[in-house]
């Protein structure tokens, strides 16, 4: 263990040194070969336009090199691979997809996705709203927030690790450890094993990647609320609207693009969200979800990558329309500089 | 904001809403920082929200052999106590068959028939009497309620720490995080300035291409890069599952949020600034080091916590690029394996679960300030 901490300091020394090194080192370098200080007129001018095209990409250039390494390659080969067989040696053409479609758990998977995908943003989104707007109106809602924010710090496998105990079952009769059959028993019913009980069990799942979201949404709609201008309200206020109307017609109207975001970003998640499923139920039960089906592809039998990839790429055109959006958004926002 | 119908009533109604959603939200993570420090006999017996009243458990046990009582007073008298020295339990009721096990109170003389009488007191200790020497070898069978003072304790954190591995994932996870944070920060905060304030053609398109980046599922790009390890794994005869690898992997997902973060940030900057400074003759490096940086403290402190808590919480990276060999476990991936190895033992597994999340809720707590910042800049802008 001491060997492990003495090497990652070192290491962490030689990555982080390397990096200042690189653009240290790189700028002097530039600085040198085309000398700006010390010469005059139309040299100086010449150099600093040598200058001027080369050092944006020293800057970029290493994010420029990891990014196409670790985003874009990868993409380009995953589509590649979906057509190739399981070792990715032989050409299959759509024989994956045509799998993919009719396959019983692969339909399971998308189902419950879109499942998710109803539920959770929505759910997420709301309550996040509903808490922001009461949390603004008392004196201890910082407080308030912070706790129902905490939960985005804890990892999903550490969440599931809570939410298993939650959902723990004894037989009947017993003394339930778990709260909620503690509370079902507590009321008179029968202690249930939550999460495998089919169909129900995706909204057990779910609960957890609402407990951990909320608090995400809550936050930045809380922002967007504060900067409602003041005279909207009072004058809606003035005209005898009720805190209903006010809320409907004033206030969520003015927030509509949060909103948007808000729903978005979780949106994205859901399609990405793997840990939970695989640590509560790893898919049995029909709980399984299109992200963990494809890592249970990755490793199944030693592997399809034919399968795997396909199974990413069908998860990639779902998140398609969301990225256009998002970059449709960034160009508006950037346009005029 | 209120309205004249805003009544004493409907005040009371925000305050009561709100500590509902409190409760909920608190509840789960509260039950297993209690269960974690709970005795672990008890954690199975009762609920955690009853720790801190005794719990209560029937049991059964055994009386020494009747032979062995001596006599008294024209009768055998057998006493003893149930408990070894120590035990903290105490007796509240008992009973000689499995259909009442309990039937009398503790400290009465109970009628156990054929003239036997059997008194077992709140401590454990019992005087059996019999009208005549007994040759019962075997002693008689009792059950009885047994009540458990609540009990707190660190052995659950000790034995995770020491005995199950958490405390070598826990090395692992620094190991991980600490380089996958600083690295991706340095190198997009290069970009996101070149991107911001020099002049270059395909400026536009690089930020249009890193927005679209943005939203790669993480999933697609495992294979790939899998087999690219592999592949650099076997031409340089090195394991392709290293910390290089996972830094390297974590730096390359963390970088397209950074580089949009700290890029939207850096463009708000005041745009004299930077003129003046290069008319004094500074070079963009030296704008860069000596006042960008500097001004751009707030956000690069956001962004080292997030990248921070998603790599410390990250499990699918962990598992495919550095393996699920017990030596690279990080904190994660080990919790997943104790939950499918020891899935009844909430002793383990609450302790282990705490130890897991309490790094990201110190982080979280101290610089939550800067948290929400970065969330706000990084997720208002563009609605």
């Amino acid at each position: 263990m001491a060997a492990q901490l003495f090497s990652a300091v070192f290491v962490i020394i030689v990555g982080v040194g390397g990096c200042v090194a690189y653009f240290w080192g790189a700028n002097k370098l530039v600085d040198l070969v085309f000398p700006a200080r010390g010469v005059t007129g139309a040299a100086a001018i010449d150099s600093l336009r040598r200058q001027g095209l080369v050092r944006p990409w020293l800057f970029i250039g290493p994010a420029l090199l990891i990014l196409s390494v670790y985003l874009i390659y990868p993409v380009v080969e995953t589509v590649r691979l979906s057509f190739l067989d399981r070792s990715g040696d032989a050409f299959v053409g759509l024989a994956n997809y045509s799998w993919a479609f009719g396959d019983r758990e692969f339909r399971i998977s998308i189902l419950n996705n879109l499942l998710w995908l109803a539920v959770v943003p929505a759910t997420c989104t709301f309550l996040g709203l509903v808490i922001a707007v009461l949390t603004d109106k008392i004196w201890w809602g910082t407080l308030a927030k912070s706790l129902i924010f905490l939960p985005l710090a804890i990892s999903f496998v550490g969440a599931s690790v809570i939410w298993k105990f939650i959902y723990e079952y004894r037989g009947e009769g017993q003394t339930q450890i778990g709260i909620l059959n503690a509370i079902v028993t507590g009321l008179g019913g029968d202690p249930q094993v939550w999460i495998s009980i089919p169909f129900w069990n995706n909204f057990f799942l779910m609960a957890i990647l609402i407990w951990i979201q909320t608090g995400f949404a809550m936050v930045i709609l809380s922002s967007a609320l504060r900067g409602i201008p003041e005279e909207t309200l009072e004058a809606a206020v003035i005209d005898g609207a009720n805190p209903f109307q006010i809320f409907w017609k004033i206030m969520i109207p003015q927030i509509r693009g949060t909103i948007a975001v808000v729903w978005t970003t979780i949106t994205i998640l859901v399609l990405k969200v793997f840990d939970i499923v695989l640590t509560m139920t790893n898919g049995q039960w029909n709980s399984q979800v299109l992200a963990n089906l494809m890592f249970d592809w990755m490793f199944r039998g030693g592997g399809d990558f034919g399968r795997g990839a396909t199974i990413a790429i069908i998860i990639m055109i779902a998140v398609l329309p969301i990225m256009v959006w998002n970059i449709r958004q960034a160009n508006r926002e950037t346009g005029g500089h | 904001m209120t309205s004249q119908r805003g009544s004493t009533l409907g005040r009371y109604g925000v305050h009561i809403a709100v500590l509902f959603f409190v409760i909920i939200w608190t509840i789960p993570t509260l039950g297993i920082l209690v269960s974690s420090l709970r005795d672990k006999d008890q954690i199975i017996v009762s609920g955690w929200w009853t720790a801190l009243s005794s719990s209560s458990q029937t049991e059964a046990g055994r009386l020494p052999a009747g032979a062995e009582a001596v006599a008294r007073d024209g009768k055998f008298v057998l006493e003893g106590a149930l408990f070894e020295e120590g035990d903290k339990r105490s007796i509240s009721a008992f009973g000689i068959t499995s259909r009442a096990p309990t039937e009398f109170d503790a400290g009465t003389i109970a009628d156990v028939g054929d003239g036997e009488t059997l008194q077992l007191n709140e401590d454990g200790s019992f005087i059996a009497t019999y009208p005549q020497a007994s040759d019962d070898k075997r002693g008689r069978r009792i059950y009885f309620s047994a009540e458990l003072p609540p009990r707190f304790t660190t052995e659950n954190y000790e034995s995770v720490l020491f005995s199950e591995g958490i405390g070598r994932s826990f090395i692992n996870s620094l190991t991980v995080t600490i380089p996958a944070t600083i690295i991706p920060i340095m190198i997009a905060a290069f970009a996101a300035y070149a991107l911001a304030w020099m002049r270059f053609p395909g400026r536009a398109l690089l930020i249009a291409v890193i927005i679209g980046l943005l939203v790669v599922p993480l999933q697609m790009t495992l294979i790939p890069l899998l087999k690219l390890y592999n592949g650099v794994g076997a031409f340089f005869g090195v394991p392709s599952k290293t910390y290089l690898g996972i830094w390297l992997a974590h730096t390359g997902f963390g970088l397209p949020f950074a580089i949009y973060l700290l890029r939207s940030y850096m463009a708000g900057l005041p745009r004299e600034l930077m003129e003046s400074a290069r008319i004094d003759g500074a070079s963009d490096f030296e704008i860069f080091m000596k006042i960008v940086l500097p001004l751009s403290f707030p956000v690069l402190a956001s962004f080292a916590i997030f990248q921070f808590l998603w790599v410390w919480n990250d499990l699918l990276v962990a598992m495919v690029f550095l393996g699920s060999g017990s030596q690279q476990l990080v904190l994660t991936g080990k919790l997943n394996a104790l939950l499918g190895s020891r899935g009844g033992d909430w002793e383990i597994l609450t302790a282990s679960a705490f130890v897991t999340i309490i790094v990201p809720l110190i982080v979280f707590f101290s610089l939550q300030r800067y948290f929400v910042r970065g969330l706000l800049a990084g997720s208002v802008k563009g609605g």
